[in-house]
C-alpha cells in the first residue's frame, strides 16, 4: 500500500505541473502571446487572468502531493503503514471482469445499440460474474432494456443509440413505430407483465 | 406574502397529483437506495439526476424535478436503517452509528422494534428540521440579499475550509482533492475572457502528435473528435462516474457479494406495539432532531457526523450509559432522527447562499442550475414558485416516507436479499444510459466510466471525493467571484480579509467577508496547530483520523 501511495502521489504531482504549464498557455490561434502572461493577479487593471485561478490551484495540487509523499516516506497516513497490499488477487480479478465488461458495454453501444449492448453486458455480469441460472440471466437481461427503451425512447422521446444503421433500419424502426402507435396504458401494461414475469421467475430461481 | 401564506400555497402546489405522485416515487426509490449497502442518498440522486431531466420537459412545474430528487434524499435517509439493523451493515455512512444498537437489538429478536423506532425517529427529526428551515430559510435569505462577490467567495473559502479543518480525512489529500475539483470545473471556455483553457488536445497538441506519427486527423482515432473538453467537465459526469462506477466497484470489492441477514419476524400488531413503545426513545428522538439540523447545517459535516455525534450525546446524558451498545431503543432514536434532521439542514445553506451543506446537496444544487435556476438568496425573491412547493413537499415526504417504511418493510426485507449480482450490472446500466441522456454524447460516458476508475483508485488510498464533488458544483461561482472582486480590488487581497478595505470609496467597514475569511484561515490551520503543540509535548506525530 505504502507503494502506490508513493506512485500515485508522484503522477498525480506530475499532472498537476502539467496542468501548471497548461494554465500558461494562450489560445492556440494567438501566435504573439507569452507563455504565463495570463497568471497575473491584475493584468492591465481589468482583474486576474484567465491562468490565474488554474495555475494556484494546480500549485495547491503540487504542494499536497508533495505532503502527501512527504507523509508517505514518515508513514504517517494510514495507507503507508498498511502492510495490505493496494490490491489483493480478488481486487485485481474483480477490476479486471467489471472494469472490462464495461469496456466492453461502451464499445457495443456504438456497434449494436445502447439496448442490446444493457443485454449483453447484464448477461454476461450475471451468468460469468453473478452464476445465476440461465433462465433468470436470459429474462433480466430482456427486461431490464426493454423497460429502459420504452421509459426513454417511446415514452419520453430521448433515443439512446441505435448502432449500425442495419440495426436502426431492420429493427429500431419498426419496433418503434408499434410502440409509439400505442397508448399510454398499453406501454404500462408492458411494464407491469414483464416485471410480474421478472419477479416470479426471481422468485423461483432465486429460492431454489 | 407572509411565510404561513407561501407555505400553505406551497403545499397545495406539492399536494398536485404529479408532485405527490413523484413524492411517492422518490421516496420508494430512495428507500430502495438507502436500504442496499454501500449505496447512499448521494448515489441514488447522482446516478438518478438526469432522470429528471425529463421530468422537468414532461412537466412545467419547476419544482416537480427537486421534489422528486428530495423525496430520494429523505427516502434514502429511512432506508439506511433497514440494513444497518438487519445485515449489520450501514445502508449509507450516514447510517453507520444506527448498527451500534441496532444490528444488537435485532440479534436480540428485537428487530421490528428497532426498523420502527428507527422510521418514527426520523420520521420526527425530519419534521422538526423541517420546521426550522421553514422558519430560518426566508430570514437567511433576506441577509443574504446584501452579500457582494468578496462574501460570497469568503463563505465558498469556508465551505472548503470546513472539510480540511473538520472533515476527519487526511488533510493534503482533503486539500488535493478539493484543489482538482476547482481545477477540473475551469476547464472549457472562460466565462470571462472567452478564451479557452486547458484544452487537452488542442489544434497545436494534435499538430504535434499528428506530425510525429505521421498520420492526418482522420486515420487516428479520437483526433476527429476536436474540442471535446471545451465543452467543459460536466458536473454529472463526475458525480456519476464517482457514485455510480467508483462507488459501486469499491463496495463489490468491500463486501465481496456476500452479506448475512438477521431474520425478521413483521407484524401489524408487532408494529404497533413498536410504535407505542417509542416513549422509551424520546430522549434520543429529541437530541437528534436538535443537533442534527444544526450540525447539517454546517458544510462538510452533514449527517454522518450529526448521527454519530447525536449518539455521543445521548450515550453522555443517558442514566445507563452502559445499555448502548448492548440494544437501547434511544441508541437508534438519536441517529435516525438525526441523519433525518441533517438532511434538511444541508438544504438551508444550499437554497439560501447556494452553498451545499453536504454531497448530495452539492448533487442538488448542480441539479437546480442544470433546470435554468439560480441557487442563492435571491431564490426566495425571484422563484417563490419554486421554494415554496419544494419546501412543502419537505413536510409530504417526510408524511409519505414513513408511511411506506412502515408499511412495507417485508418488501425491503425481500430486496435486501437481492443478490448484488444482479443490482450492480443495473446500477452500471442506469449510471451509463443516465449519462448518455443527459448530454446526448458518448465522448461524456467514456469520461464518467474513466472517472469512476479513477475515483475507485483513490478510494483505495483513501482520497476522500466528496470535496472534489463540492468543489466542481462551486468552482465556477467561486473563480467568478474571486476574480471580480480582486478586480474590484484592483488585485488587493486585503477585500477579503480586512474589514477596513476601502471597496467604494466611501470609509465604510466590511465585516462579513474577514470575519467569514478569517475562519476559513483558523479552520484550515487548526489542525497544523494541533500537530504542531502534540510535537512540542513530545508526543508522536498526527496520524490522520479515518472516517
Amino acid at each position: 500500500m505504502r507503494r502506490a501511495e508513493f506512485v500515485t502521489a508522484f503522477l498525480l504531482g506530475l499532472l498537476s505541473l502539467y496542468l501548471m504549464w497548461k494554465s500558461g498557455e494562450g489560445p492556440s490561434w494567438d501566435t504573439e502571446y507569452v507563455h504565463w502572461s495570463n497568471t497575473g493577479v491584475n493584468i492591465d487593471g481589468s482583474g486576474p487572468g484567465k491562468g490565474f485561478f488554474p495555475f494556484y490551484l494546480s500549485l495547491g495540487m503540487l504542494v499536497s502531493c508533495i505532503w502527501i509523499i512527504v507523509n508517505a516516506i514518515r508513514r504517517t497516513s494510514p495507507p503507508s503503514q498498511s502492510d495490505e497490499p493496494f490490491m489483493d488477487g480478488y481486487a485485481k480479478k474483480m477490476l479486471l471482469l467489471v472494469g472490462g465488461g464495461l469496456i466492453g458495454f461502451l464499445i457495443l453501444i456504438d456497434l449494436i445499440s445502447m439496448y442490446a449492448a444493457i443485454a449483453v453486458f447484464m448477461l454476461y455480469y450475471m451468468l460469468i460474474l453473478g452464476r445465476h441460472p440461465l433462465i433468470l440471466s436470459l429474462v433480466t437481461s430482456f427486461v431490464v432494456p426493454f423497460w429502459l427503451y420504452l421509459f426513454f425512447d417511446i415514452v419520453m422521446t430521448k433515443t439512446q443509440p441505435k448502432g449500425l444503421r442495419i440495426i436502426e433500419t431492420a429493427f429500431y424502426n419498426p419496433v418503434g413505430s408499434f410502440f409509439r402507435d400505442q397508448s399510454l396504458l398499453v406501454i404500462a401494461m408492458c411494464f407491469l407483465v414483464t416485471g410480474a414475469i421478472l419477479a416470479l421467475t426471481a422468485r423461483r430461481t432465486i429460492k431454489s | 406574502m407572509d411565510i404561513y401564506a407561501s407555505l400553505m400555497d406551497g403545499l397545495w402546489i406539492a399536494l398536485q397529483p404529479h408532485n405527490l405522485a413523484l413524492a411517492v416515487i422518490g421516496v420508494i426509490v430512495g428507500l430502495f437506495v438507502g436500504a442496499l449497502p454501500g449505496l447512499g442518498s448521494v448515489n441514488g440522486v447522482a446516478i438518478l439526476l438526469p432522470f429528471t431531466f425529463v421530468i422537468n420537459e414532461a412537466t412545467s412545474d419547476p419544482a416537480a424535478p427537486m421534489i422528486f430528487l428530495a423525496a430520494i434524499y429523505y427516502g434514502a435517509m429511512y432506508g439506511g436503517a433497514i440494513s444497518s439493523i438487519t445485515l449489520g451493515i450501514p445502508g449509507a455512512s450516514t447510517a453507520v452509528a444506527t448498527t451500534f444498537d441496532g444490528r444488537p437489538m435485532a440479534l436480540k429478536g428485537n428487530a421490528d422494534r428497532a426498523l420502527v423506532t428507527a422510521a418514527v425517529a426520523s420520521f420526527i427529526g425530519g419534521t422538526v428540521a423541517t420546521l426550522f428551515f421553514t422558519g430560518f430559510a426566508p430570514v437567511l435569505s433576506s441577509v443574504a440579499l446584501d452579500f457582494g462577490n468578496p462574501e460570497i467567495f469568503a463563505l465558498m473559502l469556508l465551505a472548503f475550509a470546513t472539510f480540511v479543518g473538520l472533515g476527519g480525512d487526511d488533510i493534503p489529500k482533503t486539500m488535493f482533492s478539493i484543489f482538482f475539483g476547482l481545477l477540473l470545473a475551469t476547464v472549457g471556455f472562460d466565462t470571462i475572457s472567452g478564451e479557452p483553457r486547458l484544452i487537452f488536445l488542442n489544434e497545436r497538441e494534435q499538430t504535434a502528435i499528428l506530425e510525429a506519427v505521421g498520420g492526418n486527423s482522420d486515420s487516428v482515432p479520437f483526433f476527429n473528435s476536436v474540442g471535446w473538453f471545451s465543452r467543459g467537465i460536466q458536473f454529472l459526469v463526475l458525480a456519476i462516474g464517482v457514485y455510480g462506477i467508483g462507488e459501486m466497484i469499491w463496495t463489490i470489492n468491500a463486501s465481496r457479494y456476500k452479506v448475512t441477514m438477521t431474520e425478521t419476524t413483521i407484524s401489524a400488531g408487532r408494529i404497533w406495539r413498536a410504535i407505542i413503545g417509542m416513549k422509551d426513545a424520546w430522549k434520543g428522538t429529541t437530541i437528534g432532531s436538535l443537533l442534527g439540523f444544526f450540525v447539517g447545517i454546517l458544510p462538510a459535516a452533514g449527517a454522518t457526523p450529526g448521527s454519530l455525534m447525536s449518539y455521543g450525546v445521548a450515550k453522555m446524558t443517558s442514566r445507563d450509559p452502559k445499555s448502548y451498545g448492548q440494544g437501547n431503543p434511544d441508541g437508534v432514536a438519536a441517529p435516525e432522527a438525526a441523519n433525518n434532521s441533517a438532511s434538511t439542514g444541508a438544504m438551508l445553506p444550499m437554497m439560501t447562499l447556494g452553498i451545499p451543506g453536504s454531497p448530495t446537496t452539492a448533487v442538488l444544487l448542480a441539479g437546480m442550475v442544470i433546470w435554468g435556476l439560480e441557487p442563492g438568496p435571491r431564490l426566495f425573491e425571484d422563484r417563490p414558485e419554486f421554494v415554496w412547493p419544494l419546501i412543502g413537499s419537505f413536510y409530504i415526504s417526510n408524511i409519505v416516507a414513513v408511511l411506506v417504511n412502515l408499511a412495507f418493510i417485508p418488501l425491503f426485507l425481500w430486496v435486501l436479499r437481492m443478490p448484488f449480482t444482479i443490482l450492480a450490472p443495473v446500477i452500471f446500466t442506469l449510471s451509463i444510459i443516465g449519462t448518455y441522456a443527459a448530454y446526448d454524447n458518448m465522448y461524456d460516458v467514456w469520461l464518467m466510466v474513466l472517472f469512476g476508475f479513477g475515483a475507485y483508485l483513490l478510494r483505495i488510498l483513501d482520497y476522500p471525493l466528496a470535496p472534489a464533488v463540492l468543489a466542481v458544483v462551486l468552482g465556477t461561482t467561486a473563480e467568478e467571484k474571486m476574480r471580480q472582486s480582486l478586480l474590484l480590488s484592483d488585485g488587493d487581497f486585503a477585500i477579503f480579509y480586512s474589514p477596513f478595505f476601502d471597496r467604494d470609496g466611501k470609509g465604510q467597514e466590511w465585516w462579513i467577508a474577514p470575519i467569514t475569511t478569517w475562519i476559513a484561515v483558523i479552520l484550515i490551520a487548526l489542525p497544523i496547530i494541533l500537530w504542531a503543540v502534540r510535537k512540542m509535548r513530545g508526543g508522536s506525530p498526527a496520524t490522520t483520523e479515518q472516517p
